[in-house]
């Protein structure tokens, strides 16, 4: 059984978010990386809890990027991926990314691949759908629960105003959220094994990136909040209504 | 060379979003001087030709039975066969469950870029470049797609719907549908209740209610505005609330026209999740709670007081209108 987690960097979720170079690129001064949450607190832990109940199980873990994504991917590795893989190449195109793991795990044969729901910095949803895709697999997105029964695999996943129940054979792509574990802190046994845990840097296969950044913008700043008195309720439903036209 | 509008079902209705996402197509369609038509999977109830009150001229539908549940494989496979069959050159998805299920995967089966998360029109003067919200709201990205067909997925709430009169042609397209590989073993719908990603109003609780048993003040308020209740992170953590009703930056992100925020700070991490919020109702009883600076409206007091008499403020307003 061999599970593939694709892991992302992105700046941690309290970071100032600014651009440089004619807002063309993310300011990344003083920013701290961290593992994209979803990959790391659900995916990831997930993947480690399978691990835990079948030894027999491998978790690779992936990712497209430099080399100033080591430090990440060993942190993936002290939270309990078996080994990592990282196409060195920039981090730009979804497909592009999309199209190297996709190589990544043909050559491998993974039975399971997980991506997070999103990561926080781009919001694009889309490696996972691409992934599947391009390995012709099926696609589970928005997982809350996981459940695998030998070569089956019972997932519950987010839909329109509820959730659905869906099993499926083996492999399969998905992508989770919360839900579908907890969050885990890396040990310090973790943190030492990971040193020396196989980090394989591959070089990526030409594809043709199909979208590009053009500029960056920040929103325009709230107009500053208007208070009402907390005797005067009245006055926030009228406001409301007549001036926000809200309700 | 046309716009193809992806009309998303459920439980053999179309959805609220898929009205957004037509608008919007057969806006771009106007744009690129084209025409715009809509796509839709499965059986539905719902009287396809109206679609043409929107502006698309054709509605092509693939009326088999095994599409009434989304699974992103075939969905893939009969939307590229679809757009090739239609001679599209854009496709529209809208970015809610079934859009980030199938709309990436589309455009990689199409070898085509994808914007998902777009929140304008696009910029056709220099090339096609569409704007989508980046870093969980916290600015936006022009994001320029270079192929041939370009697939964009457009965030709800972002687009306002416009009506007019007309009717669509309604075809039926033949397209083979395979067996699918996902057995659906369970539906379970939040019954009565309105969808969070699809309200127009939510009421949303913090740690600031305490605990559980005072949910009822936040409760009535929301039945009385008919909106989708939330909560923050620590709440859905505590199980104080389902988990999916958790917002921000881990949890579901939200645009509804109003969102009212009682008794939650307001960190950096919730906001990621609200900040497109049209307008923004803060009650907290810390003057200093970062919630205020993100917000259009306050109040400064405790919920526990202020929140039963906002709710019988607005059931006075109804009662007069
Ligand atoms: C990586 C990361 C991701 C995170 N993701 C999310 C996320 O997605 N969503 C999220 O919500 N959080 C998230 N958080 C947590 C976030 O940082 C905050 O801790 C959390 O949002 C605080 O929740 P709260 O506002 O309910 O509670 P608190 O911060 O405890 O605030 C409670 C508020 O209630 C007010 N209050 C108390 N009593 C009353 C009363 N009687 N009347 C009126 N007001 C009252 C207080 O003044 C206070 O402002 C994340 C944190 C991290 C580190």
């Amino acid at each position: 059984m061999k599970i593939l987690v694709c892991i992302s960097k992105t700046p941690d979720t309290t970071s100032k978010i600014a651009f440089t170079d004619g807002n063309t690129k993310f300011d990344e001064t003083g920013v701290q990386w961290i593992i994209n949450p979803y990959d790391e607190w659900y995916s990831l832990v997930r993947a480690i809890e399978l691990k835990e109940k079948d030894a027999s199980v491998t978790i690779h873990l992936v990712t497209v990027g430099g080399p100033d994504c080591d430090p990440v991917i060993r942190k993936a590795l002290a939270l309990g991926g078996d080994e990592a893989i990282r196409v060195n190449a920039d981090n730009t195109d979804s497909y592009f990314i999309a199209a190297q793991i996709a190589e990544v795990a043909k050559k491998g044969a993974y039975d399971l691949i997980f991506t997070g729901k999103e990561a926080i910095d781009y919001n694009g949803s889309s490696i996972g759908g691409m992934v599947a895709e391009l390995v012709d697999a099926p696609y589970i997105s928005l997982a809350t629960l996981f459940e695998l029964n030998g070569t089956t695999a019972t997932i519950t996943r987010e839909i329109e105003g509820g959730e659905e129940v869906a099993e499926v054979s083996l492999p399969v792509v998905v992508s989770c959220q919360k839900g579908v574990a907890e969050q885990r802190i890396p040990n310090m046994r973790g943190i030492m094994a990971a040193r020396t845990k196989p980090l394989q840097v591959v070089e990526p296969i030409a594809v043709e990136a199909l979208t590009s950044v053009v500029s960056f913008e920040l929103p325009p700043a709230k107009a500053g909040v208007k208070l009402v008195d907390a005797d005067n309720v009245a006055e926030l439903v009228r406001l409301l209504h007549e001036e926000a036209k809200a309700i | 060379m046309s716009v193809l509008i992806f009309v998303d079902q459920t439980e053999n209705h179309i959805k609220k979003g898929a009205y957004e996402a037509l608008t919007y197509g057969v806006q771009v369609a106007k744009q690129l001087g084209t025409t715009a038509e809509a796509l839709v999977l499965g059986t539905v109830n719902d009287d396809l030709a109206s679609l043409g009150k929107y502006g698309v001229t054709k509605v092509h539908q693939v009326a088999n039975e095994t599409l009434n549940h989304v699974d992103a494989q075939l969905y893939a496979k009969v939307i590229a066969e679809a757009v090739t069959a239609s001679g599209a050159n854009v496709v529209v998805f809208s970015h809610n469950q079934t859009g980030k299920a199938v709309a990436a995967r589309v455009a990689a089966r199409l070898k085509a870029g994808v914007v998902t998360g777009a929140c304008a029109l696009p910029d056709t003067s220099n090339g096609f470049v569409v704007r989508k919200t980046v870093f969980s709201g916290k600015a936006f990205a022009n994001v320029s797609i270079h192929s041939a067909i370009k697939v964009i997925s457009l965030n709800p709430n972002s687009y306002q719907t416009v009506a007019g009169e007309g009717t669509a042609e309604v075809v039926a397209l033949n397209v083979a549908v395979d067996a699918s590989k996902v057995k659906i073993t369970a539906v379970n719908k939040v019954s009565g209740e309105v969808p969070l990603t699809e309200a127009d109003i939510v009421v949303s609780g913090g740690r600031g209610l305490k605990g559980p048993e005072n949910w009822g003040v936040l409760l009535d308020l929301a039945k009385e505005l008919h909106a989708a209740t939330a909560c923050s992170r620590p709440v859905g953590d505590a199980h104080w609330r389902p988990h999916h009703e958790h917002v921000g930056q881990t949890g579901v992100q939200v645009a509804p026209n109003l969102y009212i925020a009682l008794g939650i700070s307001g960190a950096i991490q919730h906001l990621a999740g609200v900040n497109r919020s049209k307008v923004i109702v803060v009650i907290n009883k810390d003057p200093e709670a970062p919630f205020f600076k993100a917000a259009d409206y306050g109040i400064v007091g405790d919920l526990f007081e202020v929140v039963p008499k906002l709710t019988e403020e607005i059931r006075k307003m109804k009662a007069s209108a």
